[in-house]
């Protein structure tokens, strides 16, 4: 281990510790203080009893008094006339109309290797997707805006602020909008969204377990697929859970590309279904499929990009199981997930300084992860993930696209300590297996959020 | 492809159920409540236990099917469930118990909520602007809001109006003479000091005249630090207090260790029906919560 890898470690372990042990605090150290404080709260307790029993008294009078008052009104306006309706204070975040947050993200990153020069061989990535930037970075600043616009729709809109080639831009990640009153458990969404596809498709960056999406994501998906679109989804009347969805959608932005078919490049289906086993376990299963078209889809380095012009077909099939000691889930619990992806694309690559060569290819990816909170505040992670595919032929050989001979794989551990659902910090080490050599990667990440902050869901 | 349709439908259909008012109870005193006033016309499930913190819950599947076949949501609402429900609902795309529609009862949205401040910053922990969500530990509260309920049961099930309120009137006979009964016994509980693991018993102390001198949460919502349960020590070694009370749902380290070094008793309080074994309805819940408080500060 080199010294600066040794110190940057020393560090952050520093900078984490100092974090989560300063912030409980008061054990006072000098004895006279101690005594001087236990008399001095004596005092007070007796002086603040006496006071808060005259109040107390008080309050229930006129507490008592109120609550005969109110009583009285509400048989009388229970018997004469319609009972107001809640207006549903409670089950939105409108205290501000619309509800505005912000999630600040950051990470301190450490390669052993240089990730300027990071691939994935066989698999050149595309979109989103590629290492944590090295060092000391401010990921995606958050900006999600939400309200409903009237009693058929709702709106959400989120504007990530991201650092590119050193600039910030402002970019429209999610805006869309739902119906909030269609009949038969169906509800359309329309707009710019992530694809209903898979379990971490639709998960925002704030919500991943670890600080990077896993493997096929990154290698398939471009770490998530966005698109602009359409989607439709009907929930069966059933006591299970059972959600049917499709999509149509632009075929804009990878997997896709070049918005093919006049626009309409893009095509899933997904079907989910989901329920309990006693009070304390409950599951989720889900099959997707996701069609695309691409013409001249850049991938792999971005000034010399491959460029892949034909169909993209993904399949996915997705597990995810919870478990919390009667369901109480504030205390204790453990979250197991797992999704396999199959793809094939089938079409042609443009390598630089060469003609289309015919290109027809199998590829698989999955991931695991099990995540344990044994009490509050802390959860304790680790993940496995890895890609395979068919030898593309000997066109390819010596290219990134050719076979990688071993599969790409890495192995991930994390701890994580949240001082409220508003704060994260995190450590992750990942043994990566899956670039040009076996790399240590390690850091700190933080997650915090301010303003409005919507549920999550399952 | 017709065929297949129809013998998908038909074999769904069973799974579909039939009660004249599906009720989804977000905790489980208003699923009990729901059922007092509408007796076997209503189907109640609470989507939360007694042993669960209503706080954090997860937007599970099988609960979005429930609130996607629900006639009627009741909620404490106050934001308790904000870091859930909103999700159910959305998830759900059932528009018949949106929030605002006729399938929708927020429970403390017809009573005094204390504590409902301006100031939200976070800073001062887990706060609700709209005020302190837990407000069945008031039997006066319950029955404020069974009324409200019974009213908008009756409006929903229009045919089965009369069933509702008659059902409302027995249960407010027998709730009031009930009330008289608990606060008859309570009588020595006045100005006791309660020392209280969540900020979530206001309503009871407001009414049995209980005084809370001090949580073992920090500030709301963050569990207890060492730090801060070594200040309570200090603070109500010479016997400042005379219970700490805390529900089924939370860790019961933080008062046994305080029980321990200040010989203040520690007793769990059910906060719902179903939280003790003698809690096993509404009335019981009540009885039982008089009886644990007596048999604690004797």
């Amino acid at each position: 281990m080199s010294i600066d890898l040794r110190r940057s470690i020393q560090w952050m372990l520093i900078i984490f510790g100092t974090i989560i042990f300063g912030s409980d605090n008061a054990h006072a150290s000098e004895a006279e203080i101690d005594t001087l404080q236990r008399e001095l709260n004596d005092l007070r307790t007796e002086y603040e009893a006496r006071i808060s029993g005259l109040e107390q008294r008080l309050a229930v009078a006129e507490q008592n008094a109120r609550q005969a008052n109110t009583r009285v009104a509400q048989v009388e306006s229970a018997a004469a006339q319609p009972a107001t309706r809640s207006a549903g204070t409670g089950a939105g975040d409108s205290t501000f109309n619309p509800a505005i947050g912000v999630i600040f993200q950051g990470q301190a990153w450490n390669f052993g290797d240089d990730p300027d020069e990071y691939t994935i061989q066989g698999f050149p990535l595309g979109g989103e997707a590629g290492p944590v930037p090295e060092g000391l970075s401010l990921g995606e600043t958050e900006i999600d805006i939400s309200a409903n616009v009237d009693d058929k729709f709702t709106a959400w809109l989120t504007v990530p602020v991201v650092i590119e080639d050193g600039e910030s831009a402002i970019e429209i990640e999610e805006a869309w909008l739902e119906t909030l009153s269609l009949p038969a458990g169906l509800s359309a969404r329309f707009g710019r969204f992530f694809s209903g596809i898979g379990y971490l498709n639709g998960k925002h960056a704030h919500t991943w377990d670890f600080v990077d999406q896993p493997l096929p994501y990154q290698a398939f998906l471009g770490d998530q697929y966005l698109d602009d679109g359409v989607q439709l989804r009907w929930i069966a009347p059933t006591d299970i859970f059972l959600e049917v969805g499709a999509e149509v959608l632009r075929g804009g932005r990878y997997p896709a590309a070049g918005a093919g078919h006049s626009g309409f490049g893009g095509r899933s289906l997904f079907v989910n279904a989901g329920g309990d086993v006693g009070t304390g376990h409950s599951w989720l299963a889900g099959l997707s499929f996701l069609d695309t078209e691409s013409i001249d889809r850049p991938s792999g380095d971005e000034d010399d990009p491959f460029l892949f012009s034909g169909d993209s077909t993904t399949a996915i099939a997705q597990f995810v199981w919870k478990w919390a000691p009667n369901g109480n889930w504030k205390q204790r619990n453990f979250v197991f997930q797992s999704e396999f992806m199959w793809r094939n694309e089938d079409g042609s690559y443009t390598l630089p300084g060469s003609g289309p060569l015919a290109y027809d290819n199998d590829q698989r990816g999955w991931y695991a992860q099990a995540i344990y909170q044994p009490f509050p505040r802390w959860r304790f992670g680790t993940r496995i993930d890895g890609l395979s595919m068919d030898d593309p032929g000997l066109a390819f050989a010596g290219s990134d696209l050719a076979d990688p001979g071993s599969d790409p794989r890495r192995y991930s551990l994390m701890v994580d300590w949240s001082n409220s659902e508003f704060s994260r910090l995190r450590l992750q080490y990942t043994r990566d297996e899956a670039g040009f050599s076996d790399d240590n990667q390690f850091g700190l990440q933080y997650i915090l959020s301010i303003g409005a902050h919507g549920a999550h869901s399952f | 492809m017709n065929r297949y349709f129809i013998i998908l439908v038909l074999t769904l259909l069973p799974l579909v159920s039939q009660a004249d008012l599906e009720v989804f109870a977000c905790e489980p005193e208003w699923a009990a409540l729901a059922v007092e006033i509408g007796g076997d016309l209503v189907e109640a499930d609470s989507a939360t236990t007694a042993l669960q913190d209503p706080h954090y819950i997860q937007a599970r599947p099988s609960l979005i099917a429930r609130v996607r076949n629900a006639d009627l949501v009741v909620c404490s609402g106050a934001q308790l469930e904000i870091g859930w429900l909103p999700v159910l609902l959305q998830k759900a795309n059932n528009r018949n118990v949106m929030p605002g529609s006729d399938g929708y009862f927020e429970a403390s949205q017809f009573v005094e909520r204390f504590e409902a401040t301006g100031n939200v910053d976070r800073a001062k922990g887990d706060i609700h602007p709209q005020g302190n969500p837990h407000v069945q530990t008031n039997p006066h509260n319950v029955g404020i809001i069974a009324g409200a309920l019974a009213q908008q049961m009756a409006e929903l099930d229009a045919e089965n109006a009369d069933a509702y309120r008659a059902g409302l009137a027995n249960f407010t006979s027998r709730w009031d003479a009930a009330i008289a009964k608990w606060e008859s016994r309570a009588a020595p509980l006045e100005g006791a000091r309660v020392i209280t693991h969540h900020k979530s018993w206001v309503y009871l102390e407001r009414w049995l005249g209980l005084q809370e001198v001090a949580n073992l949460e920090p500030i709301p919502g963050l569990p207890p630090t060492a730090g801060h349960l070594s200040q309570l020590v200090k603070q109500f070694s010479n016997n400042g207090a005379d219970v700490i009370v805390r529900e089924p749902y939370q860790d019961d380290r933080a008062s046994e260790w305080l029980m321990d070094r200040t010989g203040i008793p520690a007793v769990i309080l059910p906060q719902t029906v179903g939280a003790s074994e003698e809690a096993t309805d509404l009335f019981a819940l009540f009885d039982d919560i008089i009886d644990r408080l007596l048999g604690a500060t004797q």
